[in-house]
């Protein structure tokens, strides 16, 4: 008889780090770290040196000097005394507005889009694949620059309005659409509840919130006791009741009223001004990824195997039903992930702000902040760390949403 | 009784009767009309808009089309020309065109140049585009980016020499030592070229640009739709290899090399391009030795090949994971050391998956590459709104320039992405 023995135990040679592929890749590795972190340091080295030469050193301190610039959309105060790091907050947020006006005009655009372009009608989706095709072809920035000019160049100025016969006049006595920008009416709180007008609005959005629950709350009465007794209590009136009562209490309490633009001396006064660069930049950014959009939801929708809706059809729901029931909910797992990094691209996109001159982020800590003050490694690095963060907050709302929607295999 | 009944039947047809003819509203051109454009009230509802969206769209845009002037010199005489009709002032265009197509800059006697250096990049890309011809041919693919080189640049034939003969050198020594093993290949080639480029570098003598050929052209003086063609092909054609590195980097077993390409490619997809092009005009040049200096279209191609790179990463390790296990067992049972397998049987297939992705990232680029307009890079857009619509006799004529730069690239664009489906349908190897 045979007995196995173990191969004699083979004692570590130099040679074995370039040829055994057990201790290869730690050879591989240490090149690797070592070359990065030479050319870290190579890069390092060339950049203090060049900072040496130009007699300027990394510092933060510019964040607190006052600005000096104007900036004329923003959500907070600010004036021209501000801090750059106040612009900067106002860039974010006007970052943060642009982004999202336009994922939401882009989602709803791009659904119906998306649906009408499987549509039967011919025409209908004929018309559709134009739409897709000329928008997903032609630059973002041209479409923003074709947008802004239309704002800028084809709307009359303020002055047309004025006189007994004027040559433009406003959209139901409401709305001015002038070259200077759109003003629509504001609403105004007279009576606020808790001193200042933003608890006011933070009042009616809780409001919201807890209507929203309410509904929701409903939607789910109904359906335990449709499990029940096979019929669906009629609920759509108090759905709207839950919604707008409190709503039309909390405002009547708070004595809404609203403050429409009216023609003052040279330009409009009063109500609420909307430029035309953010408007530019949300519409180019809506109809652009709203194409985009399209197609991810009419992928989606033909992902569904076709003996779906054939089953669906042949348990005798109707088409409306269908769609809701059977087919939307599948499609939404494939539709979501492209449409949430659709958003992260609006996002980014919305850089294109400094094109037409938009604020956001890029606009006022990468444009103005960056000229005057000189400080182009620490403003470039923090407008990259507040894009990075958006976009990895962005990732992981994808990454929670796909284990939730993950197939769950039995 | 079975056949009691058969019987009592006086009479059985035995021939078919021939099938009556559909009802005239269900076939033709009024079933046709009926099943696509008037199919239920929802149906004609939709049919009528579309016509109305359509008919605007059409009348306010033919009369302005074909109204349009295309020889007069300015938007005041153009207006003129057209006395208060509605049209268009496409003389712009034709005086202007070789500002839009090559920059104000690119010396109008040398606009050949470009011209042939277009001409032959539809020659060198043949062999890659049309997979059937014969593989030889791609030498002329590698011969391409030299010779446009020396077109579009200009200067002395030294430089782009030098650099073939590095290429050159370090093919042969790949050649020789990949046989053996993969590592000593690649890296003798990398040593081999920088050591042929570093004394080509000594012979050429300085002022060799100054009485070249062909005159020589610094990057600064390059522009319009040019520059935006330049960019796209130059940055899609490095960033597909590169791309195929981090996507292989991504995959491997080696945590640090792993972690290097995940921070990398996650760093720059979470940034917008527009930073990073922030970064080649204003922040790059810090990285450089001091008193070097790096052109600024050498910067921003830089940075938009890392940018694209990260992208194509992306597309190319789905393909990587949408390939069954099997094939890498495959390969590892035929013996195939690593370099082998991904050459031979990997990459090949997990490439073909990748197209689609691979176009479309090739599309978003560039378009993408207006963006340089933002930091003062004069390429169509730039052109655009910078020298033409500030110029005095021009100041107004939006739509016919923006028209045509739209054009242009929905022309290239959609060109490409229908050559991709294309590519698609052919490489499909799937039997359905």
């Amino acid at each position: 008889m045979t007995t196995m023995t173990d191969p004699p135990q083979e004692s570590f040679r130099l040679s074995m780090l370039l040829n055994d592929t057990r201790y290869r890749s730690y050879t591989f590795q240490f090149i690797a770290l070592l070359a990065l972190v030479m050319a870290i340091a190579y890069l390092m080295s060339n950049m203090f040196a060049n900072l040496r030469d130009q007699g300027l050193s990394l510092s933060w301190a510019f964040l607190g000097e006052p600005a000096g610039y104007d900036i004329n959309q923003r959500l907070i105060e600010y004036t021209s005394q501000s801090t750059h790091w106040r612009a900067t907050v106002v860039g974010v947020l006007n970052t943060l507005l642009v982004a999202f006006l336009a994922c939401v005009s882009a989602t709803v655009l791009g659904v119906i889009a998306g649906v009408l372009r499987l549509s039967n009608n011919w025409l209908v989706s004929k018309l559709m694949s134009a739409y897709v095709e000329a928008f997903r072809n032609v630059p973002v920035l041209i479409w923003i620059i074709i947008i802004f000019t239309i704002m800028t160049a084809v709307m009359p100025a303020p002055r047309a309005f004025r006189g007994d016969e004027p040559d433009a006049t406003m959209l139901l006595g409401l709305f001015a659409f002038t070259n200077r920008g759109v003003y629509v009416p504001a609403p105004i709180l007279g009576n606020p509840l808790f001193g200042s007008a933003a608890m006011g609005w933070l009042l009616i959005l809780l409001g919201l919130v807890g209507s929203f629950f309410g509904a929701k709350a409903l939607g789910a009465w109904a359906s335990a006791k449709q499990e029940l007794t096979g019929v669906r209590p009629t609920t759509w009136y108090f759905t709207l009741a839950i919604w707008f009562v409190p709503l039309i209490v909390l405002l009547t309490i708070m004595g809404l009223s609203w403050d429409i633009p009216a023609l003052r001396g040279f330009n409009f006064g009063g109500g609420l001004t909307i430029r035309g660069s953010l408007i530019a930049l949300w519409f180019a950014l809506a109809i652009y990824t709203g194409a985009f959009i399209a197609e991810n939801v009419r992928a989606g929708i033909q992902a569904i195997n076709k003996g779906q809706s054939e089953a669906a059809a042949s348990l005798g729901l109707r088409p409306g039903r269908i769609m809701n029931l059977v087919i939307l909910p599948q499609a939404l797992r494939v539709i979501i992930p492209p449409l949430i990094s659709q958003y992260l691209n609006i996002t980014k996109n919305s850089s294109l702000a400094i094109a037409v001159g938009y604020m956001d982020i890029t606009g006022t800590l990468g444009g103005i902040t960056l000229n005057q003050t000189g400080r182009a490694i620490e403003c470039v690095l923090l407008l990259m760390l507040f894009y990075l963060t958006i976009s990895l907050l962005i990732s992981a709302v994808m990454n929670v949403y796909n284990t939730s929607v993950k197939l769950k295999e039995r | 009784m079975s056949d009691t009944h058969a019987q009592t039947v006086a009479y059985v047809r035995d021939t078919q009767l021939p099938p009556s003819p559909p009802p005239a509203s269900e076939v033709g051109l009024v079933g046709w009309l009926r099943a696509n454009l008037f199919n239920g009230v929802w149906g004609t509802v939709l049919t009528l808009l579309s016509l109305y969206a359509i008919y605007s769209i059409l009348a306010s845009s033919l009369p302005w089309i074909f109204n349009g002037v295309w020889t007069t010199k300015s938007l005041a005489e153009c207006r003129e020309v057209l006395d208060g009709v509605r049209g268009g002032c496409f003389s712009v265009l034709t005086e202007r065109v070789h500002q839009l197509l090559y920059g104000f800059k690119y010396p109008a006697a040398e606009y050949w140049r470009p011209n042939l250096a277009l001409i032959l990049l539809f020659v060198a890309a043949l062999p890659v585009l049309i997979y059937t011809l014969p593989r030889k041919l791609l030498i002329i693919t590698a011969l391409y980016p030299f010779v446009a080189f020396w077109l579009i640049w200009g200067g002395t034939i030294l430089t782009p020499l030098l650099a073939l003969v590095g290429f050159v050198a370090g093919y042969f020594v790949f050649q020789k030592f990949s046989t053996s093993s993969f590592a000593a290949g690649f890296f003798g080639a990398v040593i081999v070229a920088i050591v042929v480029w570093t004394i080509g570098g000594w012979l050429i003598p300085d002022n060799a640009n100054a009485n070249a050929m062909l005159r020589y052209v610094p990057s600064r003086d390059l522009g319009g739709f040019m520059l935006n063609m330049m960019l796209g092909v130059t940055c899609v054609s490095l960033s597909i290899p590169l791309g195929i590195v981090l996507a292989l980097g991504r995959q491997s077993d080696m945590p640090i090399i792993k972690w290097i390409c995940v921070v990398f490619i996650e760093f720059v997809r979470g940034v917008p391009l527009i930073t990073l092009l922030f970064v080649a005009s204003v922040m790059l040049a810090f990285f450089f030795p001091p008193n070097s200096t790096v052109d600024l279209f050498l910067r921003v191609v830089i940075m938009i090949t890392m940018f694209s790179a990260a992208y194509i990463a992306e597309v190319i390790r789905g393909g990587l994971a949408a390939l069954p296990r099997g094939q890498y067992e495959a390969a590892d049972s035929l013996g195939l050391d690593y370099p082998q397998a991904m050459r031979l049987i990997i990459l090949p297939q997990a490439l073909k998956i990748s197209i689609p992705g691979i176009v479309n990232v090739a599309v978003g680029l560039f378009k993408d590459t207006t963006l340089v307009s933002v930091i003062s890079m004069f390429d169509l857009v730039g052109m655009i709104r910078g020298p033409i619509l500030s110029a005095q006799e021009w100041n107004g004529v939006y739509w016919e320039l923006l028209g045509f730069a739209s054009l242009l690239f929905f022309v290239v664009c959609y060109g490409i992405s229908q050559y991709s489906q294309w590519l698609e349908r052919q490489l499909a190897t799937d039997h359905r």
